[in-house]
């Protein structure tokens, strides 16, 4: 599988590709970073034009590799058309590797391989959260891109950069949105909801009174309730929508124990057993989504992928359904949040073929590539100037009224809680998880959580 | 003369078959060293160290401080982290139940199987299917089977009005760990089953034609001539599955995930070790796991060899 493009590859690399063990990793990565010296310098003068994916030209015989795209949704099949094309295009081949569902766990397999030097995946795609933890084995993109990170959204060029280098390449952008039955508002004359009481409202009427009229099975509201990630992006729309804050603050305050957070999971805490069944405790986004698609829900919180598998031909709410920003919180200062999401592509710094790993990425993030994407699947392409595309707007007619959501997402605190984000992520939603299966108040939840986080933060991030 | 030689030869024989069972021997000495004693030690190593999975060569000897410590008057550490000892209290409460429930359940099995009749070939080879299912997979069909939206066991409860709303049997925190022992039992059950049905079809008839002849009853012969013939079998059975429902990650991780309600020790130690990039606290866990296991296999081994000496 591994073919040595060219002679002039040094030959400590091919000595370090058995090699497994820990206490060589330093000896490998070294290795690493000498072959991919050698790498650029040869590209540079074999690529005259990088952004024609000329690469099939500087090789006479083409190579292989591997990218790890999503799993949620149509990800994995709009991925594999894309990666593809650039096969066709460039002569080489790719492989397109099946990943895990929940980010959680697909941030473990990423940190394995990376953490043991493996080259066996060149591309990754990295979560928008991942950067600060897996930059310093990411290769700096800066030098294959040639300017077309200038297209993208300047905050998520800024994401990807880390130290100066640009580790990933914005590949589409996500954020919180409420999914809604059309028919079924229409039906009861209800309108959007625009604040979570009157969410709760809406959904247990028209639950109760579809029940009493036959559909046993309708739930008022479903989202992302299992102990992961994803609770954390639900969660924190809910308290960032009631003014109570994003638990920790960009100065590094955590801000988590505070009153209007305490009515945020106190309300959402309401639900289930009413609106939304027990059973939501356990649900990732495509359970979510198989309840609202089979017909059986009123409202869903959702990413945008939602969008195109429900006007899928074969579906059963086609034409029937509804999105909107989510609603905002209870009382002043409130405002409607949505969690700031997305993916980027990076390529790892193992990989035996970065020039051709790169090429695919500037390929695969190109305003070409992101509009069949858009298009196709209903990913935000991560490019202004696709957004007043005709073609685009016509697929998802929703995405000219939904800028500004996209623009006001809040993101998580990432960036100031850098490499031990996924311990108080985890903290945070083994808390919230906690509320919502009636296990403790929401009072003492939280203020043991500030304790918890106060923890991990010791005297500074 | 004659017998000095003898025993001299007998003692060069003697050395010389030493010799040769250590030289056979030694390939999977080296091999066990390598693969199991080695990532031990380095792995107790570790856990007195600071080291990052992601960054594992920079790393310092910190002492104890992974286990307990404390600093500005609270205390951190492992012992100090109560979703540890939710963890622990889990994986406890897991291995007794199911446990003791598949030994009971296993024990019923074989005792069936014993007995002669038409179409047994075929009835052992079928109890045997859950076993042979991996357990990812088994646990995964559970998952739909028990999922409270579509899953199929919810829809039979309903539709035999046993239930009115569907129950979410993987969800509701008052249900998850009877879910997890449930799934548990159908998948390991065949295993103790089948132990236990070798060691019935090795007993001894006379005992039980002498039996016969006293007009012994049924059950008092149970009690009194099989229980304590298969029981140096059954312990075996059952500190080998005590060992491995302590250890237990797969059925627990696919069925609820990284959820502290239902978190066992190994999930406790794989999120910290690859989630949250501590090689040094996950060594520690994973090291302290070790010896969890190792001394709960030492106390039912000298329980069952106390027993034993009493009978």
């Amino acid at each position: 599988m591994t073919h040595i493009a060219s002679a002039t590859r040094p030959v400590v690399e091919l000595e370090c590709k058995g090699i497994v063990m820990k206490q060589f990793s330093v000896l490998c990565s070294l290795a690493v970073l000498v072959s991919t010296g050698c790498k650029k310098s040869e590209d540079g003068a074999v690529h005259k034009k990088p952004t024609e994916g000329s690469s099939a030209a500087s090789a006479t015989e083409s190579i292989e590799l591997s990218i790890s795209c999503g799993s949620v949704g149509k990800d994995y099949d709009v991925c594999k058309e894309g990666v593809e094309a650039w096969s066709k295009k460039t002569g080489h081949q790719a492989k397109v590797v099946s990943s895990p569902t929940s980010t959680s766990e697909k941030l473990a397999v990423a940190q394995q391989l990376l953490g043991a030097g493996a080259s066996d995946i060149d591309v990754f795609s990295v979560d928008v959260i991942w950067p600060g933890i897996l930059g310093s084995f990411l290769l700096d993109l800066k030098p294959y891109a040639k300017g077309a990170e200038n297209e993208h959204f300047p905050a998520l060029i800024a994401n990807g950069t880390i130290d100066g280098k640009l580790v990933a390449m914005p590949w589409f952008i996500d954020a919180g949105l409420l999914y809604y039955r059309k028919d079924l508002l229409d039906k009861y004359h209800a309108q959007v909801p625009t604040t979570w009481a009157q969410l709760t409202e809406t959904a247990r009427t028209i639950q109760d009174a579809e029940r009493k009229a036959g559909q046993k099975d309708l739930q008022g509201f479903v989202f992302q309730g299992k102990a992961y990630e994803g609770l954390t992006c639900n969660a924190l729309e809910w308290i960032a929508s009631y003014g109570g804050g994003t638990i920790v603050e960009r100065d590094g305050k955590v801000s988590i124990d505070n009153p209007r957070a305490v009515a945020a999971l106190d309300l959402a805490g309401s639900w289930f057993g009413t609106i939304t069944p027990i059973g939501a405790l356990n649900f990732e986004e495509e359970e979510a989504r198989g309840v609202f698609q089979s017909g059986n829900a009123v409202f869903m919180r959702n990413w945008p992928y939602a969008w195109a598998m429900a006007q899928d031909p074969g579906s059963q709410i086609k034409d029937k359904v509804g999105v909107a920003a989510l609603p905002r919180g209870d009382g002043d200062a409130t405002r409607p949040a949505a969690t700031l999401g997305g993916w980027e592509l990076a390529v790892s710094k193992f990989s035996a073929h970065p020039a051709e790993a790169a090429d695919l990425v500037m390929y695969l993030t190109s305003a070409a590539e992101q509009k069949r994407r858009a298009i196709s699947g209903g990913y935000h392409p991560t490019l202004p100037s696709l957004y007043s595309d005709k073609d685009v707007l016509a697929a998802s007619p929703f995405f000219a009224n939904l800028a500004d959501t996209f623009k006001s997402a809040v993101p998580r605190p990432s960036t100031v809680t850098g490499s031990k984000y996924n311990q108080v992520s985890s903290a945070f939603w083994n808390a919230v998880h906690g509320v919502l299966a009636k296990q403790k108040s929401a009072k003492d939840a939280l203020a043991e959580l500030a304790t918890n986080i106060e923890r991990l933060k010791g005297p500074k991030w | 003369m004659t017998r000095k030689l003898q025993t001299r030869d007998t003692s060069w024989l003697a050395a010389s078959r030493t010799r040769s069972a250590w030289l056979f021997l030694a390939p999977m000495l080296v091999i066990l060293a390598l693969v199991a004693g080695w990532p031990l030690l380095r792995t107790i190593w570790l856990a007195f160290t600071d080291a990052n999975t992601l960054q594992l060569e920079q790393r310092k000897w910190i002492g104890f401080d992974n286990f307990l410590n404390h600093q500005d008057g609270r205390w951190y550490g492992v012992l100090a982290d109560p979703v540890w000892w939710r963890s622990v209290k889990n994986t406890l409460w897991f291995t007794v139940c199911t446990v003791s429930i598949e030994t009971v359940l296993g024990f019923g099995i074989a005792l069936v199987l014993n007995r002669s009749f038409p179409g047994r070939g075929l009835v052992r080879a079928a109890i045997l299917i859950p076993w042979a299912i991996p357990c990812v997979v088994s646990a995964r069909i559970w998952g739909w089977l028990l999922n409270d939206q579509f899953g199929l066991i919810n829809h039979v409860l309903q539709s035999l009005h046993i239930v009115e709303h569907p129950v979410a049997w993987t969800a509701d925190p008052r249900l998850l760990m009877t879910s997890v022992v449930l799934v548990d039992v159908w998948k390991t059950t065949p295993f103790m089953a089948l132990l236990i049905l070798a060691a019935l079809q090795m007993l001894p008839k006379e005992c039980y034609e002498a039996a016969l002849l006293d007009g012994t009853h049924p059950i008092k012969v149970f009690w009194r001539v099989t229980l304590p013939l298969v029981r140096p079998a059954l312990m075996v059975a059952v500190i080998f599955r005590a060992i491995d429902a302590l250890r237990v990650f797969d059925v627990i991780y696919v069925l609820t995930g990284a959820n502290e309600q239902s978190m066992s020790m190994s999930i406790y130690a794989r999120q910290q070790l690859f989630e949250f990039n501590q090689a040094g606290y996950g060594s520690a866990v994973s090291t302290l796991l070790f010896f969890i296991v190792a001394l709960a296999t030492i106390v039912l081994l000298v329980a069952t060899r106390v027993r034993l000496g009493e009978d």
